[in-house]
Formats: structure tokens, C-alpha cells, sequence
């Protein structure tokens, strides 16, 4: 069997002190492995979006270990965690986060700047992103010119311009009508699926976890239902 | 992130909020056109200085008069001295000025490290004329190496059998001579009054003509000159009259070093006298300008200050508005010395937009004005320029402009860097 891309033990995480303290997540454990597409799935309050932060790098757990590609991350330099997440996650978020006066093309390139490419090559790469989500007529275009669903087009776009091996989608069409909700999703199943990125995308929406390769079900802090992996999942990762 | 892409994008951002950032600058720009100004004046005044420096020549040469003050405490009246005073005057003018005899001559030259001492005797002339022209009044000196100044033609007196006359330049169009070049060769004539009130005409040759300077030039006569109008002066007068002195120059060795010279000064107050070089007179005028522009730099530089907190205020609301932006670079793997460099390089960007602009408009408006009132205002000073600009000064105004909207920078950077990039995405 090969090594999870994310793999979390007994993860812990509480905010506040004493009276006002609340337990987010208490023990999860869950990994994640290469091509799979994983649901988090849970109320408000679940401690869903807190377990994609800790898996995403973006906050530390208290107790628990998360190991990425085998590597312990709590062992990582900070500049190393910088690095990890630019070249190997990508973000897709509820609200966009597109910079609403930057062109599409400078928003989607932003991933590729951070990492400090050549101008050349990063509008290359850029340009190849939005081709593939079929935006590159609009790489010109303000931010802010764009439909809801162009936009979170853009957003993928930004998301996959990095090469990543892992994508992060808090609620990626909680902000979208059904319709355009369901092109986005196929368009954002179809090329992880095309390119084997691990997808964790967190959401209530039981129709997308649906399409999902596997959900865990969160409840106040602790996973109450995980999908055993799909026969059909054995057979790709075999 | 490359630095290129940091600076790049301080720019792109400073013109985000364009209203916010004009009004920014226009706060900078004040300051910094008003520091650039005044160093400038601080430069172009300092240089004319300069300039009339190296015009008098011998720094060795010490102008001694007696001590204003003799010794005694306190500012109050002097006491009277008959052996001080020019008693009657000369030439019977009421006149009453401390004079020098021998003794003070002998004691002058008694100073350690003073080689030769020269008397400057008052030379009494009612007035100087030209062929066919009207007569003017006018003071002559006797020319010393102590005071060389710039000549507008000619040259200095020189010491020979002919008597020759240094003429300042107002006399020459007065005098009926076309211009300075024209002054030079000609003979004038000198009237001077003797003892017993009996005018008499000395003619000299003018040997050049003085430029007009800081130091309001006189009119200059050499050795022979001198001494017949010393002659005409001393003529019908009884007893053993002397010509009267009024001050010395002490001549210290060519090459003395500024201690040295400081020696023989400190030596010169506590016989009872004072010594200045010329370049100690015209350093009075200097502290007083320094003095001035200092001030003024103070008040630019309050001025820089109070911008300074402006520049806080809008990066301030920028990183506020950009909260949800600087979260995105921190969760894309931005470190937080990159975001603090990017809100840094906005306030340097916005700093050397301020102090461009302000600089520009100082030299624009300093040139124009300098230009205006050399012909105006200080037409009676040929070289001065009030303002001006050099690269130098120029450039430090900006540097130091930049600094201060560096430092004011930090400020928000750090409040940007520190934005940890969950809460960022979280802001509503």
C-alpha cells in the first residue's frame, strides 16, 4: 500500500481559555491518499474548516502528528511549511479571494510570483491554467468583471497553476447557483481526477460529498462515520 | 517572491487607492520641497562665501585693531583714555576713534609668531574726480595683503614709484569712464585737505577696479599713494604730529597652522588687542546664515514628520482593506518578511514619489526665483546665486525623505506581517 499524502493522528485543537474553551477537534485521525478525492463533511461548528486548516498547514494542532508525503509536519521550519504550501497545495475558498482591481491572468499567477518564478514563465504557466478551465480569453479581464462561476473558475485556475499535489476547497461552490455549481464541480473533479491530485474539499452540501471518493462525517470535534475506501479506489491505487 | 516583484507590486498598489495616495504625497511634498530649498540656500549662500574667501588672499594676515573692550568687565560705556583717543581728529574733524601709536605697533610685533606688523594709516580724501567729470567722496585704504579683492579689471596696486589707486566699481560709471577695462590706466585725481585747511590734488593712475563683494569694497592705494596723501595731511601741522593709525596688519609666517594662528590671536587679546583674518570676518556672516538655515531645515523636517504620520494612516487603511489579500499571499507560502518588505516598499514608493515631485518643484521654482533676484534683489552682489542645487544635497533630501516613509512604514509592515493567515481569510 502506498504512503498516505496526508496522513493525521489524534489531532487536538482547542481555542480559548478556561471557561470559554472550545474543543474544535478532539483526536481526529484521517489520511489521505494520491488521486483521491476526500469529504469533510459536518455541521457548523464540526470543526471541519479548523481540521482543513491543520491538514492545509495553515494552523498548528495542539497534540496529534500530521505527516505529509511521510514527513513529520510539526518537525518542518517554518520557511519549509511556506514552501510546502506553495508548491504543493492549492486553495479554492467560498469567497474567491480574487484581488478585485488585479486581471485574471495576475490573479491566477499570484502562486507563481510568491514562489518567485521569471515573469515569462510564470505567464506561461498561467496562461496554460486558464486555458484549461477555458478563462484564457478573459486573462485581461478585471477580477471583478467576472460571473460568479468565471470566478471561481479563476479561482481553480489559481489553484492549479502551481502543479499542486494536494487541492483544498472550503465550500468551492457554496457561493454559486446549482447550475453553475455543477459545471464547476465537474470541471474541478475532472481535472484532478485527469492530473491525480488529492482533493479535500470541505462542505455541507451532501450532493458533493456525494461525488466524493470517500467523506468522514465530523461532529463536535470527533469523526463520527468514515466510507471505507470504494472497491473501485483499490483498483486505481493498485 | 523576487524583490522586483515586491517593488513592482508597492507600485501597482500605491496608485490603487489614488485619492489616498495624492493626498499623502502632497503632504511629503511640502516637506521635502521645503527642506530642498533650504539647503539650497544653505548651499548656494555657503558658496558665494566661499567664493569671497578665496578672493582675499593671504590667511596669514591678521586685521588688528585695539581690543573693543579693554580689559574691563562688563558691557557699560568705556571710560575715557587720552592716550586712546584721536584726540581733535584729524584734519580737525571731530572724529574719535581709537588710534594706534609705535608702542601698540612695538607690542603687536612683540607677539610670538607675528613676523612684520604694517600700520594702516587714515588716509583723509574729500573727494576723487576724473578728467572733465564731477568730484565724488570716496575713502581710500592703504591696500594690504590682508584683503585681496576680485577684480572686475586691471590689477591690484603694486608698489613702484607711480602712484596707483585700486577703484571700486560704482566710481567707474560715476567717474564717466565706460566701463571697467576703460578705468584702467587712467589718471585721476584725488583732493585732500591739509592741517590748516588748505586743498590740495594728488593724482594717481587706477590700476584696476574692485568687483563689488561681500566685503564693500574701498578704494585701495599703494605705497606712494599713501604717503603723499600722508604728506598732504601732516602739511602746516605744528608740534610732532604723526599720521594717525587706526589698526595694524600683523602678518604671522605664510605657511602657520590654524593653532598657530589661534596662538597669536589668543596673545593679541591679552596685550590688549584683536586679531581677525578675513576669513574670521566673513565667518560671522556664515554662522549667522547656518544658524538661519538650520532653523528653517527644522522646521522641514517637523514638516517630513508630520507627512511621516500621514503615511502611517493610509498604509494602515491599506493593510485594513487588504486583509483578506495579505492572508491569501501568507496561505499561498508568502513569508512574513515578504509582506512587511512589500508594505515597506509601498511607504518608500510613496516617499520617493513625495520627495521627487517636491524636489522637482524646489529646483523648478528655486531656479526661477534665484535667477529673479540676482538681477533684482542682490544685483549689488555679482555671484551670488541664493539657491543652489546639487546632486548631492538634492539627493540626501530624498534619501532622508525616504527614511522617514520608511520608518513610518514599518509600522503597518509589522501589523501586515503579523496577520496570521486564517484570522486574514476569516475578516469579513
Amino acid at each position: 500500500m502506498p504512503q498516505p499524502v496526508l496522513d493525521a493522528r489524534s489531532i487536538h485543537k482547542s481555542y480559548g481559555r478556561g471557561e470559554s474553551r472550545f474543543d474544535a477537534l478532539r483526536g481526529v485521525s484521517l489520511e489521505a491518499h494520491a488521486g483521491e478525492s476526500l469529504a469533510i463533511v459536518g455541521k457548523s461548528g464540526s470543526g471541519k474548516s479548523t481540521l482543513m486548516h491543520i491538514l492545509a498547514l495553515l494552523d498548528a494542532p495542539d497534540s496529534g502528528a500530521l505527516r505529509i508525503r511521510g514527513t513529520d509536519a510539526g518537525e518542518l521550519r517554518r520557511s519549509e511549511v511556506q514552501r510546502l504550501r506553495n508548491e504543493e497545495f492549492g486553495f479554492v475558498f467560498q469567497q474567491f479571494f480574487l484581488t478585485p482591481d488585479a486581471t485574471v491572468l495576475e490573479n491566477v499567477m499570484l502562486p507563481l510570483v510568491i514562489a518567485g518564478l521569471g515573469r515569462r514563465e510564470r505567464v506561461e504557466r498561467a496562461m496554460a491554467a486558464l486555458r484549461s478551465l477555458e478563462l484564457d480569453d478573459k486573462a485581461g479581464n478585471r477580477a471583478t468583471d467576472l460571473s460568479g462561476g468565471q470566478k471561481q473558475r479563476a479561482v481553480i485556475a489559481r489553484a492549479l497553476v502551481n502543479e499542486p499535489s494536494v487541492i483544498f476547497a472550503d465550500e468551492p461552490t457554496g457561493n454559486l447557483d446549482s447550475a453553475t455549481g455543477l459545471i464547476v464541480e465537474d470541471i474541478l473533479f475532472g481535472l484532478v481526477r485527469e492530473r491525480g491530485i488529492t482533493l479535500v474539499v470541505v462542505t455541507h452540501d451532501d450532493d458533493l460529498a456525494a461525488r466524493c471518493d470517500r467523506r468522514v462525517h465530523l461532529r463536535d470535534g470527533l469523526v463520527v462515520a468514515a466510507d471505507a475506501r470504494t472497491d473501485a479506489l483499490e483498483a486505481v491505487l493498485a | 517572491m523576487r524583490a522586483g516583484d515586491v517593488i513592482g507590486s508597492a507600485i501597482r498598489n500605491t496608485f490603487r487607492s489614488k485619492l489616498r495616495t495624492t493626498l499623502t504625497v502632497i503632504a511629503i511634498v511640502i516637506g521635502a520641497f521645503t527642506l530642498t530649498v533650504t539647503s539650497a540656500i544653505g548651499a548656494g549662500v555657503s558658496r558665494y562665501i566661499d567664493d569671497q574667501l578665496g578672493m582675499v588672499g593671504a590667511p596669514n594676515a591678521l586685521v588688528v585693531t585695539a581690543a573693543a573692550d579693554d580689559g574691563s568687565a562688563g558691557d557699560g560705556p568705556r571710560e575715557y583714555d587720552p592716550e586712546r583717543s584721536l584726540a581733535g581728529g584729524v584734519n580737525g574733524s571731530p572724529i574719535d576713534i581709537a588710534g594706534m601709536t609705535q608702542a601698540d605697533f612695538d607690542a603687536i610685533a612683540g607677539v610670538a609668531g607675528v613676523e612684520r606688523v604694517q600700520p594702516i594709516s587714515m588716509l583723509a580724501v574729500d573727494y576723487i574726480e576724473a578728467a572733465g567729470s564731477d568730484r565724488f567722496e570716496i575713502a581710500v585704504d592703504p591696500a594690504s595683503e590682508a584683503m585681496r579683492f576680485d577684480l572686475a579689471a586691471g590689477s591690484h596696486v603694486a608698489d613702484g614709484a607711480e602712484r596707483e589707486l585700486l577703484l571700486p566699481l560704482p566710481y567707474v560709471e560715476a567717474l564717466g569712464f565706460a566701463d571697467a577695462a576703460d578705468a584702467v590706466g587712467e589718471q585721476v585725481v584725488l583732493g585732500a585737505t591739509d592741517a590748516v585747511g588748505t586743498q590740495h590734488e594728488v593724482t594717481a593712475v587706477v590700476s584696476g577696479v574692485a568687483q563689488e563683494s561681500l566685503l564693500e569694497p574701498g578704494a585701495e592705494s599703494n605705497q606712494a599713494l599713501t604717503d603723499a596723501l600722508v604728506d598732504v595731511s601732516l602739511t602746516g601741522r605744528t608740534g610732532a604730529a604723526a599720521p594717525a593709525y587706526y589698526a595694524a596688519v600683523a602678518y604671522a609666517a605664510p605657511d602657520v597652522s590654524d593653532e598657530q594662528l589661534q596662538a597669536i590671536k589668543d596673545e593679541l587679546v591679552r596685550v590688549g588687542f584683536q586679531g581677525q583674518t578675513v576669513g574670521d570676518q566673513i565667518g560671522m556672516f556664515r554662522a549667522v546664515i547656518d544658524g538661519i538655515v538650520n532653523v528653517l531645515n527644522a522646521f522641514a523636517i517637523i514638516a517630513l514628520i508630520a507627512a511621516g504620520f500621514g503615511i502611517v494612516n493610509t498604509l494602515l487603511m491599506s493593510v485594513k482593506e487588504r486583509t483578506r489579500e495579505i492572508g491569501l499571499m501568507k496561505a499561498m507560502g508568502m513569508g512574513s518578511g515578504r509582506v512587511f518588505g512589500l508594505f515597506t516598499s509601498e511607504a518608500v514608493v510613496i516617499g520617493l514619489l513625495g520627495s521627487a515631485i517636491g524636489a522637482g518643484l524646489a529646483i523648478l521654482a528655486g531656479t526661477l526665483v534665484s535667477g529673479a533676484l540676482a538681477d533684482t534683489l542682490f544685483a549689488d552682489l555679482p555671484g551670488l546665486q541664493i539657491m543652489r542645487f546639487e546632486l548631492v544635497p538634492v539627493a540626501t533630501v530624498m534619501l532622508v525623505v525616504m527614511g522617514i516613509a520608511f520608518l513610518a512604514g514599518t509600522l503597518p509592515a509589522r501589523s501586515a506581517a503579523r496577520q496570521h493567515p486564517i484570522d486574514a481569510l476569516r475578516y469579513e
